[in-house]
C-alpha cells in the first residue's frame, strides 16, 4: 500500500506557495487604478466586439475524439499490466486485437468523414 | 508510520518544492545565455556576475509590478488560473525516482513516493495542468488570451493520447506502472532499445505537452501576443514561467526514467546513491538541452499540420507500435 501522503503535502505546498505570493505581493504591489489598464489587450485599440462569441467546431470534434480514444487507453492500461504478467497471452493478445479492430473501424470512419482534417 | 517517517517524508517534500522554485531560475537563465549564443547576441550580462543574478532580479521585480485585472475578467477563475497550473505540476514530481535506495542508518528511497500506479498518475496530473491554461484564458476576456486557450486545450489533448500509447509500450516490457520497478527492469537493457519508436513518440508529445517549439501555437508570439497568459502581469505572470519551466524538467525526468534507465549507470561500490543521483542528473541534463536548443533551431508549425500529425500520422503509429511491441513479447516468451 503506497503512502499517498507525499503526493497531499506536495499539493499542499504547492497550494501554499502559490496562494502566498499572491497574497504577499498584494501587500507589495502599487495600486493605480486607470479605466485603460483594465482594458483588454487587443493590439493598443480598444476591443471591439463580444470575446466569448462563436468560434470554429473543430475544437469540439477533438474534444470528443479525445474522450472516445482517452477511454480506449484508459481500457488498455489494465491489458497490458496483465499481459506481461499472465501466461495466457494468444488469447489476452487476440482480444485487444479484437477491442483495437472495433476502435480502429471507428477511427477509419472518422477519418473518412474528414473529422480529423483541419481545413475543410 | 512512525515520527521518522513523516519526518523524512516532509524533508523530501521541501526539497522537492525548493529545486521546483529554483531550477527555473537557472533554466531561464541558461536558456537565455544559449538563446543569445546562437543568435550572436550575447545575451544576459550586467546583473550579478556578468548575468547570473538575472532571473532573480526579473522575479523580485514581477513580486513587487501592479498585477492587473482586465475588466470583465471572470475574478475568481482568473485569480486561481495559476494555481491550478503550479499546483499538478509540483504534485507530479512526488513520484519522480533520481535515485536508488541508500540507507544513512534505514533505508530511504531516493524518491518521494512508491506508487503502484505511478506512470498513471503522471498522465492524470499532465491533464489536470490543461485545466490551469483554459481556466486563465477563458476568465481573462481578451481574444488573445481566449484563442490561446483554445488551441492550448485542443493540443494537449491530442498530444496525451500519444503520450500514453508510448507509455502503454514501455509497460508492456516492465509488467508495472511504478516508475521504480519501470527503472528496475532496465538493468539489463535500456528501454530505448526495445522502443525506440516509443521514446521518439513520448519526446515528440513531452514537446507538444509543454508548448514549446516547435509546438508553442497556444502562445505564438506572432500571431496571438502571448496566448492564454497575455493579460497576466506581476506575480500570478510569474507562475506561468515557472510551471512551464518545471514541466520540461518534469518531462525531460520522465523521459530518463522511462527510456534511459533512470539512475542506471556506472557505479563506484558504496556510492550508489550518489551516482545514481549523477547519472539521472545528467541524462535529465541532455533532455532539457535538447528543449533548449529545439528553441534556437526549429520554426513553429501550422495549427492544421499539428493536428493532422498528431491523428493521422503519430495515432496510427502509436497504436501499431503497442501491438506488434506486444506480438513481439509473446512470440518472445
Amino acid at each position: 500500500m503506497p503512502s499517498w501522503i507525499a503526493v497531499v503535502i506536495l499539493i499542499a505546498l504547492a497550494l501554499l506557495f502559490t496562494i502566498g505570493s499572491f497574497v504577499g505581493t498584494m501587500v507589495l504591489k502599487p495600486r493605480r487604478k486607470d479605466p485603460v489598464k483594465g482594458e483588454a489587450y487587443e493590439s493598443g485599440m480598444p476591443p471591439i466586439g463580444d470575446t466569448r462569441g462563436r468560434h470554429n467546431v473543430r475544437f469540439y470534434i477533438v474534444a470528443m475524439l479525445f474522450l472516445i480514444f482517452d477511454v480506449e487507453l484508459a481500457f488498455l492500461y489494465p491489458w497490458v499490466v496483465l499481459y506481461s504478467n499472465l501466461d495466457e497471452q494468444l488469447f489476452l493478445f487476440i482480444e485487444a486485437l479484437v477491442f483495437i479492430g472495433i476502435l480502429g473501424v471507428g477511427y477509419v470512419y472518422a477519418w473518412r468523414k474528414g473529422a480529423l482534417d483541419w481545413k475543410n | 508510520m512512525d515520527g521518522w517517517e513523516w519526518l523524512i517524508v516532509a524533508i523530501k517534500c521541501v526539497v522537492i518544492l525548493l529545486i521546483f522554485l529554483g531550477a527555473p531560475l537557472i533554466l531561464v537563465l541558461v536558456e537565455r545565455w544559449t538563446l543569445g549564443r546562437l543568435q550572436s547576441r550575447i545575451g544576459p550580462n550586467r546583473v550579478g556576475w556578468s548575468g547570473t543574478l538575472q532571473t532573480a532580479a526579473d522575479g523580485l521585480k514581477l513580486g513587487i509590478k501592479e498585477d492587473l485585472i482586465p475588466r470583465g475578467a471572470d475574478k475568481l477563475v482568473f485569480w486561481f488560473g495559476p494555481v491550478f497550473l503550479v499546483v499538478p505540476a509540483l504534485a507530479a514530481w512526488a513520484i519522480v525516482p533520481v535515485g536508488p535506495e541508500v540507507s544513512l542508518g534505514r533505508d530511504i528511497g531516493l524518491w518521494a513516493v512508491d506508487l503502484n500506479v505511478g506512470i498513471l498518475f503522471f498522465l492524470a496530473m499532465g491533464s489536470l495542468g490543461v485545466y490551469g491554461v483554459v481556466m486563465s484564458g477563458w476568465s481573462s476576456n481578451s481574444k488573445y488570451a481566449h484563442f490561446g486557450a483554445l488551441r492550448a486545450s485542443a493540443q494537449v489533448i491530442s498530444y496525451e493520447l500519444i503520450m500514453g500509447l508510448a507509455v502503454l509500450a514501455v509497460i508492456l516490457y516492465a509488467g508495472s506502472l511504478s516508475l521504480i520497478d519501470i527503472v528496475e527492469q532496465q538493468r539489463g537493457l535500456w528501454f530505448i532499445v526495445p522502443q525506440f519508436v516509443g521514446f521518439l513518440l513520448f519526446v515528440i508529445a513531452g514537446v507538444a505537452e509543454t508548448n514549446r517549439v516547435p509546438f508553442d501555437l497556444p502562445e505564438a508570439e506572432s500571431e496571438i501576443v502571448a496566448g492564454f497568459h497575455v493579460e497576466y502581469s506581476g506575480m500570478r505572470f510569474a507562475m506561468f514561467f515557472i510551471a512551464e519551466y518545471a514541466n520540461i524538467i518534469l518531462i525531460s525526468a520522465i523521459i530518463t526514467t522511462l527510456f534511459l534507465g533512470g539512475w542506471l549507470g556506472w557505479t563506484i561500490p558504496g556510492m550508489e546513491g550518489l551516482t545514481g543521483i549523477v547519472w539521472f542528473a545528467l541524462k535529465t541534463g541532455a533532455f532539457i538541452s535538447m528543449f533548449l536548443l529545439l528553441r534556437a533551431a526549429l520554426p513553429r508549425l501550422r495549427y492544421d499540420q499539428l493536428m493532422s500529425f498528431c491523428w493521422k500520422f503519430l495515432m496510427p503509429i502509436g497504436i501499431i507500435n503497442v501491438l506488434l511491441a506486444a506480438g513481439l513479447r509473446m512470440a518472445w516468451s
